[in-house]
């Protein structure tokens, strides 16, 4: 059964077409990321599953049921905030139960839900504090607790994880993945950062500008991007775009080259002068420029390069991309050959 | 050390200036609480001097429990004032509210509507409110001065606080709507508390004009028993004598629930309940 599909949703602020013609299915126990640049529409887009806001037209599907409708409260969702959103005036526990009262739950449930909650996010000694008395990281915890304490269908994240520092970020991303793994709940998550939707993914969709660009699990957008968008959306550091010219004379299309892809090799096929150096430890990127344009190269190890020199990059052909001048994947390699 | 110095210089200049702004806030009252302390001759003797042994008085205080019902008036004063608060900040937030949170066609048009309020004196329309207490009988009742007062605090009212209102995060009162709060609970139980500062900026900017008013009551509600106590210590001062006692001891009194008021409300301006709440 799928647990949420939206069919054919369009969204209009005015004049302004901010969602077209949007169809996804999100099936049940699934794990999906909305990703896109700001100003995509993947935020309007969650806000109309939970129902904060209408369609301008098509339908919401969640658990098998129309929700056009219905209000959000109704809908068997959950929904975490980028802000935390945490009623300042109410305690932790208070905060995680007021949702429950409102469902007029008996007190037994509502105990215990909170206890099992708490006891999943290592809450405990917490319940009794004021939102202002916890630390960004708990207070997202605690947003995550109130959520989780409604067992909902269908769990909603709205950028849950931009307003903590890297360090906090990464261990609450784990955590959320740890969630989805214990609850086994559809979850949605929206947000712009291309590691967090790689990494928590079952499938991610990419938006760009109110449409759905790409549908498919991590590797099979990294593996088989539709389009540039997509090609250099996702992976880090980005792919590189170079004219194909470059290579062959005449050539008009654009080659996508993964940085991860490349490798030093005398004889290789791209000369680049080094422009800069980051030596991570564990990988050094290098980013060296062909005539004007620059491309990044990820070699794994630690590699005395110096700003500067010239380098010769080999790659494996299989690796190549192709892509025309409007961005479109060009899957026959000789087709736009002139 | 220049730093550390011109920063003990810059606190001094400022408690100084705080200082000096509150001596000369101060000084009337405290005329006035003195005097009301002192026999009639020593009063316009040395207006300044404290009450002693010779000049202590309560003769003023004695004349307005006598002559007028003091209480009577001081309780009108009292219900006027707080079911005029209470009806600002009521309206004025429930409107508020919509302005700030609802987008519906003529929004703008109504903000400006009621803003514009703040510009037009009340006053001017005097005896059309006049007529208008006549015609519907409240002349001499205390809802005539409830309903105007409440009318000429509205317009601040919405302003001040719909802008508060703008800035309650939306994400707060979305995650209320997924938790199933009605707008009624978001409104009363969500927005209302963390608003609280600006209710008591409103509250203290319409209480101290509503209390010390004496046109209105003057105009509509001039009978022995809705007088308010601006009103009622006005039959002490006479065209030809002035019982200056009387009149220095009913303002005295008068001075206490307002600062009991105040007290109440300012307690409310410390701020720091919103954070927390979003990042």
């Amino acid at each position: 059964m799928t647990a949420m599909s939206l069919s054919n949703v369009n969204k209009s602020f005015g004049d302004v077409k901010v969602l077209r013609d949007i169809n996804i299915d999100v099936e049940e126990g699934e794990f999906v990321v909305f990703v896109g640049p700001s100003g995509c529409g993947k935020s309007t887009l969650l806000r109309i599953i939970a129902g904060l806001e209408d369609a301008t037209s098509g339908d919401v599907h969640i658990a098998g049921t129309q929700v056009n409708d219905t209000p959000p409260s109704k809908r068997g969702i959950a929904m975490v905030f980028q802000s935390y959103a945490l009623y300042p005036h109410l305690n932790v526990r208070k905060n995680m139960s007021l949702a429950l009262k409102q469902e007029r739950q008996s007190k037994d449930v509502i105990e215990a839900r909170i206890a099992k909650a708490s006891a999943m996010l290592n809450l405990d000694d917490y319940l009794d504090r004021y939102p202002s008395e916890l630390s960004g990281g708990q207070r997202q915890r605690v947003a995550i607790g109130r959520a989780i304490v409604r067992e909902p269908k269908l769990f909603l994240f709205d950028e849950p994880l931009s307003n903590l520092d890297a360090a906090l970020r990464a261990n609450t991303r784990l955590e959320i993945a740890n969630l989805h793994d214990a609850l086994k709940t559809s979850m949605i998550y929206v947000t712009h950062d291309q590691t967090e939707a790689m990494t928590l993914a079952d499938r991610i969709v990419v938006l760009r500008d109110g449409r759905v660009e790409q549908i498919g699990t991590p590797m099979e957008l990294y593996n088989n991007p539709v389009n540039r968008f997509v090609a250099g959306f996702l992976g880090s550091p980005a792919m590189n775009f170079i004219p194909a010219g470059f290579l062959n004379d005449g050539d008009t299309r654009t080659l996508g080259l993964r940085p991860e892809a490349l490798q030093i090799s005398d004889g290789g096929a791209l000369h680049g002068t080094v422009q800069h150096v980051e030596q991570l430890g564990g990988d050094t990127n290098v980013i060296a420029r062909i005539k004007d344009v620059q491309f990044s190269a990820r070699l794994f190890g630690q590699h005395a390069i110096e700003q500067g020199q010239t380098i010769q990059f080999g790659f494996n052909p299989d690796q190549l991309f192709y892509f025309d001048n409007a961005g479109a994947r060009l899957y026959d390699e000789t087709s736009a050959r002139e | 050390m220049i730093n550390a110095r011109g920063n003990r210089l810059n606190a001094a200049a400022m408690h100084g200036a705080l200082i000096v702004y509150t001596l000369i806030a101060l000084f009337p009252v405290f005329v006035i609480l003195i005097n009301s302390f002192k026999t009639r001759k020593s009063i316009f003797r040395e207006p300044l001097a404290l009450p002693d042994a010779e000049s202590f008085s309560l003769i003023g205080y004695q004349t307005v429990f006598k002559q007028g019902d003091f209480f009577l008036y001081f309780q009108n004063s009292m219900i006027v004032t707080v079911a005029s608060l209470f009806f600002i900040l009521l309206f004025g937030a429930m409107a508020a509210f919509a302005l700030a949170e609802y987008r519906f066609k003529g929004n703008t048009i109504m903000g400006l509507y009621l803003a514009l309020g703040i510009m037009i004196p009340i006053r001017i329309g005097t005896v059309a409110i006049l007529e208008m207490m006549v015609a519907t009988g409240l002349v001499n009742t205390l809802w005539a001065l409830i309903l105007v007062y409440t009318a000429q605090g509205l317009p601040l009212a919405v302003f001040i606080l719909s802008e508060f209102m703008r800035q309650v995060s939306d994400d707060l009162k979305n995650a209320a709507r997924v938790d199933g709060l009605s707008e009624y609970a978001i409104f009363f139980q969500l927005v209302l508390p963390l608003v609280r500062p600006a209710m008591a900026t409103v509250a203290v900017f319409n209480m101290i004009p509503i209390w010390n008013d004496l046109w209105f009551p003057l105009i509509l509600a001039p009978a022995e028993e809705t007088k308010t106590l601006t009103l009622g210590s006005q039959v002490f001062i006479g065209q030809f004598v002035t019982d200056w006692n009387a009149v220095l001891s009913a303002l005295s009194m008068a001075i206490l629930p307002v600062l009991v008021l105040y007290v109440i409300f300012s307690r409310q301006l410390i701020r720091g309940l919103t954070s927390g709440a979003v990042k």
